[in-house]
């Protein structure tokens, strides 16, 4: 048997292992890439930070645990960018699963800014029914959201008590794994002009670019290169930065896989 | 704190229980997937019960008066009659909330897509044909829809049209897959830097 056929029926097994040691060895190492900053991201961040002190950002959490380590670094930078430009911050969530996720890098973020509860940020949690919920603020928020997600009402919070609906939303930042930021843009978009951006898997990030494209949204953080960009902006490196790195290796090794398993099957087939 | 060791340990075996798999399958495999199906499955009873039925049924129809009482009467009927597809003689009955659902989602979304959808991404493809991306959209948009059009045969200016339209389209689900490549190594890179850094603490 030829090392061309070996590699041909060579056990995935092997594959596998090679792949977990070109994820582990490059975080071990703390290696570094220099990251550049796509123009899609660029957007984001000027989005946010062109925003003038004590205006209102609303996080939407439209993921869970599969997708965090995705978007939680994207959730964790676009948060301090926003306690640290002096912006209030409403998260609310359609995946259920995806709250506590939210609350942790809220509660995180807001202790790093020294951010108080009800006076700079507030979560009202989760409600069942999405798309009535996003057509239902364009009247009025307390219709779904009287009180937050621990109960209290949302006017014993001072800044709460002046958003009413979109119109008091400055921009909104949705978190997407899902379909749930497409009934963002058609409801909340194109029924009441609300401004928006994304922070997309990279499964989804592709269905979401046509937005883009469309200026239908204002940018979008696509992938874990996109969340080590948004990063790099707010100048705090974290695990999407360090896990960069582990991701440029595994590309290289797959494409070395996918050159020397085509070289293979070219050089087999013309031995048949 | 306790609690967080105790919660890094579960979450730690899990992640080597199901990750065993890519070896063989085995029982610590099977094990986490029945945990995970068990778990799953009585997390969304809570759930409805908590989020839907509880606080938008029970609660709303005690707190309520006069018709806003008595409207509740309606979805909590449609609710019940769902449940008779598990009696096969009276499955029938459980099309008349289904269509009720079917018909809001139509309503719902297909003004949604038309106004939100349809019509802001025709509109963002009537380009000028001034640089060479606008070129490329324009080109890529009509030649995919010569693609799909299939009420005639594919033969002359059609054919060469919907050709150049299927690369377009290979090229569309290569960014498509790339990006999916992209996130799948990211949840593992994910899972191995909890290991390090969360459970092993070899990572600071």
């Amino acid at each position: 048997m030829s090392w061309l056929t070996k590699i041909g029926t060579i056990d995935r097994r092997i594959i596998y292992g090679l792949v977990l040691l070109a994820v582990a060895i490059p975080l071990l190492f703390k290696m570094i890439l220099p990251i550049r900053v796509s123009e899609p991201v660029m957007m984001c961040f000027n989005a946010i930070d062109r925003l003038p002190q004590n205006s209102v950002v609303m996080i939407s959490i439209d993921y869970d645990a599969a997708s965090e380590p995705e978007l939680q670094p994207m959730l964790v930078a676009v948060l301090r960018h926003c306690f640290a430009k002096d912006l209030k911050v409403i998260l609310l969530g359609h995946w259920a699963l995806g709250l506590p996720l939210g609350e942790i890098a809220l509660n995180q973020v807001a202790r790093e800014y020294k951010k108080v509860y009800g006076e700079d940020y507030v979560n009202l949690g989760y409600r069942p029914g999405y798309v009535a919920q996003m057509v239902g603020l364009g009247r009025e928020i307390r219709d779904f959201f009287a009180v937050d997600y621990k109960g209290i009402p949302i006017d014993s919070f001072p800044f709460m008590r002046s958003v009413h609906n979109y119109n008091d939303i400055d921009i909104l930042f949705g978190l997407e794994a899902g379909a749930t930021g497409d009934a963002w843009v058609q409801y909340a978009g194109a029924r009441f002009n609300q401004k928006m951006f994304f922070g997309a898997t990279g499964v989804v990030a592709p269905d979401y670019f046509p937005y883009l494209q469309a200026k239908q949204i204002e940018g979008i953080i696509a992938g874990l290169q996109g969340a080590a960009e948004y990063e790099t902006l707010v100048k705090q490196a974290g695990s999407a930065i360090l896990g960069m790195p582990a991701q440029s290796v595994v590309h290289g090794l797959i494409l070395l896989f996918i050159i020397i398993g085509n070289i293979g099957y070219l050089l087999t087939r013309k031995k048949k | 704190m306790i609690g967080n060791i105790i919660g890094t340990w579960i979450a730690a075996t899990l992640t080597i229980a199901i990750l065993s798999f890519l070896y063989r399958d085995n029982p610590l495999y099977k094990l986490a997937e029945h945990l995970y199906v068990g778990v799953s499955a009585g997390f969304w009873v809570i759930y409805t019960w908590s989020f839907d039925v509880k606080p938008m049924l029970i609660d709303r129809f005690i707190q309520a008066t006069g018709v806003e009482k008595w409207v509740l009467v309606i979805p909590a009927i449609l609710g019940i009659i769902m449940l008779s597809r598990w009696i096969p003689k009276y499955g029938w009955i459980s099309r008349i909330p289904i269509s009720f659902t079917v018909g809001i989602g139509a309503g719902l979304g297909i003004t949604a897509s038309i106004q939100g959808f349809i019509l802001p991404q025709i509109q963002a493809t009537l380009l000028p044909l001034t640089t060479i991306n606008n070129i490329i959209i324009v080109i890529g948009f009509i030649t995919t829809i010569f693609y799909f059009y299939f009420s005639r045969e594919h033969k002359g200016f059609l054919k060469v049209g919907s050709r150049v339209g299927i690369i377009f389209i290979m090229v569309a689900f290569g960014a498509s897959f790339g990006y999916t490549v992209m996130a799948r190594i990211s949840l593992l890179i994910g899972r191995v830097y909890f290991l390090l850094h969360d459970w092993l603490h070899i990572l600071r």
